[in-house]
């Protein structure tokens, strides 16, 4: 019999590919007839644009056209239609495309981009979130109430920067206030900042004689690519071919639409030839969609035991220019507000804010990074009032079956796991028993602080997928579906699905690595660590029409009913003795009985799925479902401080998730690590900071920093297995939530050991230092 | 003395063959080997020289090739990832998890191949002065340690702790 597949260490298909240099991404792809396409950036965060001259650029040799935003008179965007893939009469934030040049090559399409001359006449920018809700503040979407919306459960304010207010009531706030023992209440605020994928972002567009736009993107989206040029430019979706090869790192950022918009006009405007646009890094951090910023206000509320009764949150989300999926974000922020706590009296504004930074789309943990930070720094101030373990007030208030979410969602063991379970195998991984503050002799102090995670979904209600089987005659089998390759193996775990099902080996299965439209079955998009559940159900209902059919043919081949054969290694066998089988191989492409006469011909197998029972969110309570499982875990940091230098070191870092079942071990512990350390880049580094005129400072790897070799703790990843219903196996999402709480437990674990509070992030030497300073005076 | 004016056929050693290309006074290496060799495995991630995703080896020494012109290479042996043959990074990448997206992959085993061959014996300091020159966006850069230590002397048994 073959062995097991599913919680096995397999290897990536791509893996050697990866290490030989011969795998492709979509810039790799480099052809003599593309032509390249070179963006003009706004210098001004918010300006009128009075008058652009391309004259001087057009007669630059190898300029084939250049476009403006007159050229384009388009506006975009996955939920309010407010973005001209172009600016036009205004730019509204530092970086922002004005022009775009197309040329023979980039060299000369840079050289034609210096000689675009713009006027523009600069006005006050909004630089700050308080800056865009105070009374009578500077508009920047005048036209805020006279946009179309893609969305229907989108609330945005006329003649404010609110583009969206989410409420969360639930309960009843007196009885939990007055419940509420002790108080405690806090603000929080964290950055915008970027995902810095190793590949920046690139598109190319080919517009055929026919009408047939050929897309090829480094995209977490094909499908939504299709999807909204098709809307947004009126071309039939069938008349558009999105190709996706492997993606260099996405964590969010390409799962929204920008330089195909571009790249397609640039290829209108040359006839249809085949265009290319390629951020560079500047670009990439400044021109294109980053990471939400989030103030917070958090006040809680808890018996003298400490039972949470009440929590008060007002979210404030920096949306940037544009909308974008950002008030997607503030939604997920209000739906898990509680963390994975049971919180019977919950209050929750969430308001998405225009401000002139640049716009922002989905990033890694879709917004809960910050509803974790806020939520696990205010337990340890209320821990630290009740004079209780942090660790312990946890347990106490853990999310368990029959609780409800703060959307009034019914907590099961199935859609959450055991979050008890994890804590408590987490303070073993890290020692949490020896003392979370300990004093060296040689003056270091050694802290540790926790922090749990919850994260649902947030897809649409009618996200979708699908996976096609077909055959070949050595007896194994093709599996293509619409995932893209970012990064964390999707293709491989698909694979390991398969084979598990088929019972054969993971290396006949043959997966098309790369994605496109017109052959691979749609999947929403590789997003929200879905793929495994959406994608990996889509493709066990395929692997059973699969072993439908082989069983059928199997029983015209063996003579006997398909219900008395089983499948496995290759072979449709009687299950009552093995010894009488045919050979997939034999029967794949149709069976041919021994005069020459055939019957069946290929097998192909399909299989589908879609989200169930999902809803928006009730407008005035926040009542709904927004995704059909969480996942839960705890971390924990460890850090050492150094109370002369107000220098710290990272020593240690644990997860404990559960994630129903691990399909491939090293993969899963993998992905988790790499969100740790994002985490850490977040709580120790990375940030956008803009100048008075709000201007970006932080656009290259020179100035916004990132985790380097090195400068890691030593990682401790492990699982807790409590199987989601419905789900391949068991298995939940995991790929982005190894970032959720580490800037929380560090954050707590800094405060614990200077005894002072950190709510911001990211947390320097000198933050530290400075706080010390303020309170010596 | 060489003098390139314009767009002029030089000859790079690549990979242990002598390559005839077009290269202009102004273009950067990394581009001459993408654009003219169609040697796509050094990937432009900054082209700031910022974070390594270009890297090869210019007489065993890495150099990030965005930061090289390419008539500078002139006379020299360039090693690109397409160069390496079995070399032991490449396979101690796969059994390690050294990557996920794979993007900065070629440049992380470019700066590890020369490390292990000029530091046999590198320890943690000196490992961790070469590595930082580039950037991975997807691991924990555990992994990454776990590999390059893999084929230094010592092996893998030096590496303490962790259930990865």
């Amino acid at each position: 019999m073959e062995k097991p597949k599913i919680g096995v260490d397999t290897k990536r298909l791509e893996a050697w590919d990866k290490v030989t240099g011969t795998a492709k991404y979509n810039a790799d792809f480099i052809t003599p007839d593309t032509l390249h396409a070179v963006m003009l950036a706004s210098p001004y965060a918010h300006a009128k644009i009075k008058k652009i001259d391309i004259k001087k650029a057009l007669k630059s040799e190898g300029v084939l056209a250049v476009i403006t935003g007159e050229d384009a008179p388009y506006l975009t965007g996955s939920m309010i239609h407010d973005r001209p893939p172009i600016a036009r009469d205004r730019v509204r934030y530092f970086g922002e495309p004005v022009a775009v040049v197309v040329a023979n090559t980039e060299e000369q399409g840079m050289k034609g981009v210096s000689l675009i001359d713009v006027k523009y006449e600069e006005l006050p920018a909004v630089n700050k979130i308080k800056d865009a809700i105070k009374e009578n503040p500077i508009l920047i979407h005048k036209d805020l109430s006279r946009y179309t919306y893609a969305a229907t459960d989108i609330y945005p304010k006329a003649n404010t920067n609110i583009m969206d207010h989410v409420k969360i009531r639930k309960g009843n706030m007196k009885l939990g206030w007055s419940e509420s023992d002790v108080v405690v209440e806090s603000t929080f605020f964290l950055p915008q900042s970027d995902h810095i994928a190793m590949e920046t972002r690139n598109s190319a567009a080919q517009i055929m004689h026919d009408g047939t736009v050929i897309i090829n993107t480094s995209t977490q989206g094909p499908f939504a690519v299709k999807e909204e040029l098709s809307d947004i430019f009126k071309i039939p979706e069938g008349k558009i071919i999105v190709k996706t090869p492997l993606v260099g790192g996405a964590f969010g950022g390409k799962a929204t639409i920008q330089l195909e918009y571009i790249a397609y006009l640039a290829s209108l405007a040359v006839g249809g030839k085949k265009v290319l646009v390629r951020n560079t890094r500047e670009e990439d951090i400044m021109s294109s969609p980053g990471k939400l910023g989030v103030e917070g206000y958090v006040k809680i509320g808890a018996t003298y035991d400490g039972m949470i009764k009440a929590l008060e949150c007002i979210y404030y989300v920096d949306c940037g220019a544009y909308a974008d999926t950002a008030p997607r974000m503030a939604k997920s922020i209000a739906s898990d507000c509680s963390g994975p706590y049971n919180i019977e009296n919950i209050y929750c504004d969430s308001y998405s804010v225009y401000t002139n930074h640049g716009y922002t789309t989905s990033f890694r943990g879709f917004g809960h990074t910050a509803s974790t930070f806020c939520i696990e720094r205010i337990l340890d101030k209320l821990a630290k009032k009740l004079s209780m373990d942090p660790s312990e007030l946890r347990i106490k208030n853990a999310i368990k079956e029959n609780d409800t979410s703060p959307t009034q969602d019914k907590i099961t063991l199935s859609n959450t796991g055991d979050l008890n379970a994890c804590i408590n195998k987490l303070k073993k991984l890290i020692n949490w028993e020896e003392g979370t503050l300990i004093e060296n002799e040689d003056g270091m102090i050694k802290a540790k602080g926790m922090a749990c995670l919850w994260k649902t979904s947030n897809s649409p209600t009618d996200a979708t997928s699908g996976a096609i089987i077909t055959t070949n005659s050595d007896g194994s089998l093709n599996l293509n579906f619409g995932a893209t390759e970012i990064g964390p193996g999707m293709k491989t775990t698909m694979a390991m699905l398969l084979a598990e099902k088929l019972k054969m080996g993971v290396e006949k299965i043959h997966v098309f690595m790369d994605v496109n439209t017109q052959v691979s079955p749609m999947h929403w998009k590789t997003v929200a660590s879905m793929t495994t559940f959406m994608v990996g159900n889509a493709v066990l209902k395929a692997a059973d029409d699969l072993i439908k059919q082989l069983k059928q043919v199997g029983a015209i081949a063996l003579k006997c009913q398909p219900e008395d054969l089983d499948v496995g290694n290759e072979m449709i066998y009687m299950k009552t003795d093995p010894s009488k089988f045919v050979f997939f191989k034999d029967v794949v492409h149709g069976y041919k009985y021994e005069n020459g006469n055939a019957v069946w011909g290929e097998i192909i197998a399909k299989g589908n799925f879609i989200m169930r029972q999902l809803t928006p969110l009730d407008k005035e309570t926040g009542k709904g479902k927004s995704g059909m499982s969480w996942t839960v875990g705890a971390q924990a940091v460890e850090i050492e401080y150094d109370p002369r230098m107000h220098t710290y070191r990272l020593i240690k870092a644990a997860t404990v998730m559960d994630v129903g079942k691990t399909i491939n071990p090293k993969t899963s512990k993998g992905l988790v690590m790499g969100g740790m350390n994002m985490g850490f880049g977040l709580a120790t580094r990375e940030e956008f900071i803009h100048d008075d005129d709000c201007i970006l400072q932080t656009t290259s790897l020179r100035t916004y920093k990132v985790m380097r070799f090195g400068e890691q703790p030593e990682y401790i990843v492990d699982f807790v297995e409590t199987p989601q219903m419905g789900a391949p196996f068991g298995a939940r999402g995991l790929a982005e939530h190894g970032i959720l709480g580490i800037p929380a437990a560090f954050a707590n674990a800094m405060s614990l050991a200077t005894k002072e509070e950190f709510d911001t992030l990211p947390i320097f030497p000198e933050t530290i230092y400075k706080k010390k300073k303020e309170v010596e005076q | 003395m060489l003098k390139i004016l314009d767009s002029t056929v030089i000859t790079l050693n690549v990979n242990g063959e002598d390559r005839k290309v077009v290269a202009k006074p102004s273009d950067i290496l990394l581009y001459t080997l993408r654009n003219e060799l169609g040697l796509t495995g050094a990937k432009p991630g900054c082209e700031n020289g910022d974070c390594g995703a270009c890297t090869v080896l210019i007489d065993d020494i890495p150099i990030k090739s965005c930061l090289m012109l390419t008539v500078e290479a002139i006379g020299k042996r360039i090693l690109t990832v397409e160069g390496l043959k079995n070399a032991p990074i490449q396979k101690s990448f796969v059994e390690n998890w050294g990557f996920q997206c794979g993007y900065c992959t070629s440049g992380f085993l470019m700066v590890c191949h020369s490390l292990s061959k000029m530091h046999p014996d590198a320890d943690d300091v000196t490992i961790q002065d070469w590595l930082q020159s580039n950037i991975c966006r997807c691991t924990g850069y555990q992994e990454i340690e776990y590999a390059i230590k893999s084929i230094l002397n010592g092996g893998s048994s030096d590496i303490e702790g962790s259930t990865f």
